[in-house]
């Protein structure tokens, strides 16, 4: 057995040293890397860090320059606030859509997607990836836009796409000049998204479509949807199902606001009457809409509760609990509420730890976190809706207060996010849901036996 | 980029794993819970130590294996999975790590090789550091200690036993010093054993680096809570396992069990519950290493006592999906209910464990 550990021992040290620098980013400090007896007598170590320091310096560069960047004509849709800090006003006023295409110019964003479709172009790298972040978040300098169009419709079209739609679509969606809506779900087709009804018939060429798509965010906003619509009437639920995309001026489209209980409007119905878009729209082959739509339901579902939004929250609750006073005390020295907090300390550094295993998995295939991937919506929108849940709680009548109320903490983002993350709770796949998928795909159990009813 | 367990770690781990598969199944576990396996327990403890568990975190100076604490926690993984009735965190994490922190060089030079010989064997008892419950706690007079420790840890079978003022001055006594009492607790797991000493005038032998630094003793609790944070994991992994297992196999109207929602979900919101908690003491090993003590022992804590909370939890549900199967003694599901169960406690319970976190981030002035 002696033998056999020395044999893997320096492979183990090269391990443990990179191991030692992720850990370092992910507490936003620069551990002294050349100090690590190993280190600095593994080449292979040395060379590697030597890399990530000088992009460690450039990324830090390039954020101090731009720090207190804001937008012009910033929509106020609640998943742009999401997407990332929005400083306050200063002198570098751009459009969100400028800002892109500096992220992307400069390698910070749309890092891996090739340069004929307007990304960068370059090796996809991990630790670049979360050097990135890591700044990105110290600094405050607002990250890229997300959405659908992003998030969802690229990764989609470069699996799925012709040519013609990766030209077309991709680089002008990544710079922040065509907005995207998603349009799966529908009044009768929730939980069970295959029973959507919204009817396609291919007529001289051209896409016909009718019927009513719901929680449609952004489509107030968006120049473009992908769409699932039924064309294939005769084929069985799951195949008859195909990917469309229309753009949102075609006549015939309607869109009504939805509140929902934050009193903003995040969400919409939208109603096709005869709305008529050209054939090459579809994406992939007629029924196989479904096929499409998965592949990219996971990205949506790792996307939803970011575990590093999920520590700067804590951050930010942890500062807001030493500010806090009840009869001149601080929050933090309530001795109930502390003991609070630091359960859900614990369950924020499970979750933060859990994603860099995830990371890790991506560039060692011998990892097996199938399961772990598969329990982030679940475990992350909770968490998230915990922690929101807490901040009101040790504020007691205070944590009530909401909109433009002048004693309002925070400008009532925490009431605002509680809310918000309930709503992520239920969307993208409820959580129950999720915990079908968990416990069928992930742990193989027996899936419910189908119920037959006549119609 | 590599986080999780190393190859060599997964090997340890899988070793120690199939041992206790093939030597100690549930018929044997039990016989040994109802003291009737001393000679079966003294093999699989042979069989352990045969892996090479006595001299892992021994440094190679001293003739043993020089590895890290993630190591440690790749095995005690394993026997938490296989609820393995032998002496481990006690005797082979929080011991060489006290000598090899607390002791001078000629200490460290006379006590480690004779852990890896196997020809010591150390019990450790901490508690009334962590905690003293009913005021137990031990004095040092003229090189003679006195009082009363509870809940030692492997104490059974050793030879010495390492100990520690309520200042955190870590000593050693003999097991079979004439002026010690050692009565066995009967706790709820009967797959470990834990003691409550009485000295009157015991002769000991100081370890002398934890008289300069009080941190020496909290780092040897930081291990132990690392190591008792892995064994809970491993044991709701296998109840994890356990239930899903039984959810496939048990009918009732005319379905496995594990068809219904309800049972999936339990076992969904168990494995989603489990998932993170592999990097947090992964994390959390590796950080024990490398990492300022204000790092460490924060993850050291909230291991320890985020472990605590979804053991609880995981024990509970998976025995609920067993059904009245799972509250028989029959089945032996308690065997890892109940490790879980005390694992929680020692060291310090999660509310005691907390506390400490919040001071090492200052939030309790």
């Amino acid at each position: 057995m002696k033998s056999f550990i020395s044999n893997l021992k320096n492979d183990i040290l090269c391990k443990r040293t990179r191991n030692k620098m992720l850990s370092s980013y992910l507490s936003s400090e620069y551990f002294g890397f050349d100090s690590n007896p190993h280190a600095s007598a593994c080449i292979k170590c040395q060379v590697s860090g030597k890399r990530y320091k000088a992009f460690k310096k450039e990324v830090e560069a390039f954020c101090i320059k731009w720090k207190g960047v804001s937008f012009k004509n910033e929509s106020k849709s609640a998943l742009l606030d999401l997407a990332g800090p929005i400083s306050e006003k200063s002198g570098k006023n751009i459009s969100r859509s400028e800002w892109q295409t500096i992220l992307i110019e400069n390698g910070y964003f749309a890092r891996s997607i090739p340069k004929e479709y307007g990304g960068y172009g370059g090796e996809p790298d991990i630790i670049k990836s979360r050097i990135i972040a890591t700044e990105f978040s110290k600094h405050k300098v607002p990250n890229a836009m997300g959405g659908q169009g992003i998030d969802m419709l690229v990764p989609t079209l470069l699996e799925w796409g012709t040519e013609e739609q990766k030209q077309k679509y991709i680089k002008s969606t990544l710079h922040g000049e065509t907005i995207w809506c998603q349009g799966y779900s529908e009044p009768n087709a929730g939980s069970d998204l295959a029973n959507l009804q919204t009817k396609g018939e291919l007529i001289d060429g051209k896409w016909v479509i009718n019927g009513q798509k719901i929680w449609t965010s952004t489509a107030q906003f968006s120049q473009m949807m992908f769409c699932l619509i039924r064309t294939e009437p005769e084929a069985s639920k799951h195949a008859g199902i195909s990917f469309i995309l229309i753009p949102m001026d075609t006549p015939g489209i309607e869109i009504r606001p939805l509140v929902d209980m934050t009193l903003k409007a995040g969400f919409n119905e939208v109603f096709f009457d005869d709305v008529t878009v050209p054939e090459e729209n579809l994406v992939a082959k007629r029924g196989e809409g479904w096929s499409v739509a998965n592949s990219v339901l996971g990205h949506e579902r790792g996307s939803l509760a970011n575990p590093n939004a999920t520590m700067n929250r804590l951050n930010t609750l942890i500062n807001l609990m030493k500010e806090e006073t009840i009869d001149g005390r601080r929050l933090i020295d309530v001795p109930s509420y502390r003991e609070r907090l630091l359960q859900v300390q614990g369950k924020v550094m499970a979750v933060q730890a859990h994603s860099l295993r995830l990371l890790s998995s991506k560039i060692n295939p011998n990892q097996n976190v199938k399961l772990g991937g598969m329990i982030q919506k679940l475990v992350g929108t909770e968490l998230r809706h915990e922690l929101e849940g807490l901040a009101i709680d040790i504020m007691g009548e205070l944590g009530t207060l909401y909109e433009d109320d002048p004693n309002v903490r925070d400008g009532g983002s925490w009431q605002f996010t509680y809310m918000y993350f309930l709503g992520l709770i239920i969307g993208g796949g409820t959580n129950q849901i999720q915990k079908n998928i968990i416990s069928e795909r992930g742990l193989g159990m027996p899936r419910e036996p189908k119920v037959t009813v006549e119609v | 980029m590599y986080f999780g367990l190393s190859e060599e770690q997964e090997f340890f781990q899988d070793n120690v794993k199939k041992f206790l598969t093939d030597n100690a199944s549930i018929d044997e576990i039990r016989k040994i819970a109802n003291g009737e396996g001393q000679e079966l327990q003294a093999e699989i403890y042979q069989g352990i130590i045969n892996l090479g568990v006595n001299a892992l975190l021994v440094p190679e100076k001293y003739g043993g294996l020089g590895l890290g604490l993630l190591h440690a926690v790749a095995i005690s993984q394993a026997l938490g999975n296989g609820v393995g009735p032998i002496p481990f965190s006690g005797s082979y994490v929080m011991a060489p790590l006290a000598i090899n922190l607390g002791g001078s060089e000629s200490q460290r030079e006379k006590l480690l090789s004779k852990i890896v010989s196997n020809e010591t064997r150390f019990g450790i008892g901490l508690s009334e550091f962590v905690g003293a419950r009913e005021d137990a706690g031990l004095e040092i007079k003229n090189n003679k200690v006195s009082g009363r420790a509870l809940f030692v840890m492997d104490a059974e079978n050793s030879d010495k036993i390492i100990l520690s003022t309520k200042a955190g001055i870590l000593f050693f006594i003999d097991s079979k010093d004439k002026n010690l009492t050692i009565n066995k607790l009967s706790t709820v797991d009967k797959t470990r054993t834990f003691h409550e000493l009485v000295l009157d005038k015991v002769d000991c032998e100081v370890l002398e680096e934890s008289t300069k630094d009080i941190e020496i003793v909290k780092k040897v609790i930081d291990a132990g809570r690392i190591i008792l944070s892995a064994d809970t994991l491993g044991a709701s992994e296998s109840m994890i396992e356990k239930a899903v297992a039984y959810s496939k196999e048990r009918k009732q109207f005319n379905r496995t069990i594990g068809s219904f929602q309800a049972v999936k979900h339990m076992c969904a919101e168990m494995a989603a519950d489990l998932e993170p908690c592999y990097s947090l003491v992964w994390q959390a090993a590796h950080s024990f290493e490398v990492d300022s003590i204000k790092e460490s022992r924060l993850l050291a804590c909230q291991a320890k006592s985020h472990l605590s909370e979804i053991g609880k939890s995981i024990s509970k549900k998976a025995t609920e999906v067993h059904g009245g199967m799972g509250f028989t003694d029959l089945l032996g599901l308690h065997y890892w209910f109940k490790r879980i169960g005390l694992n929680r406690q020692i060291l310090g319970a999660p509310e005691i464990v907390r506390e400490e976190a919040a001071e090492i981030q200052g939030f309790n002035q």
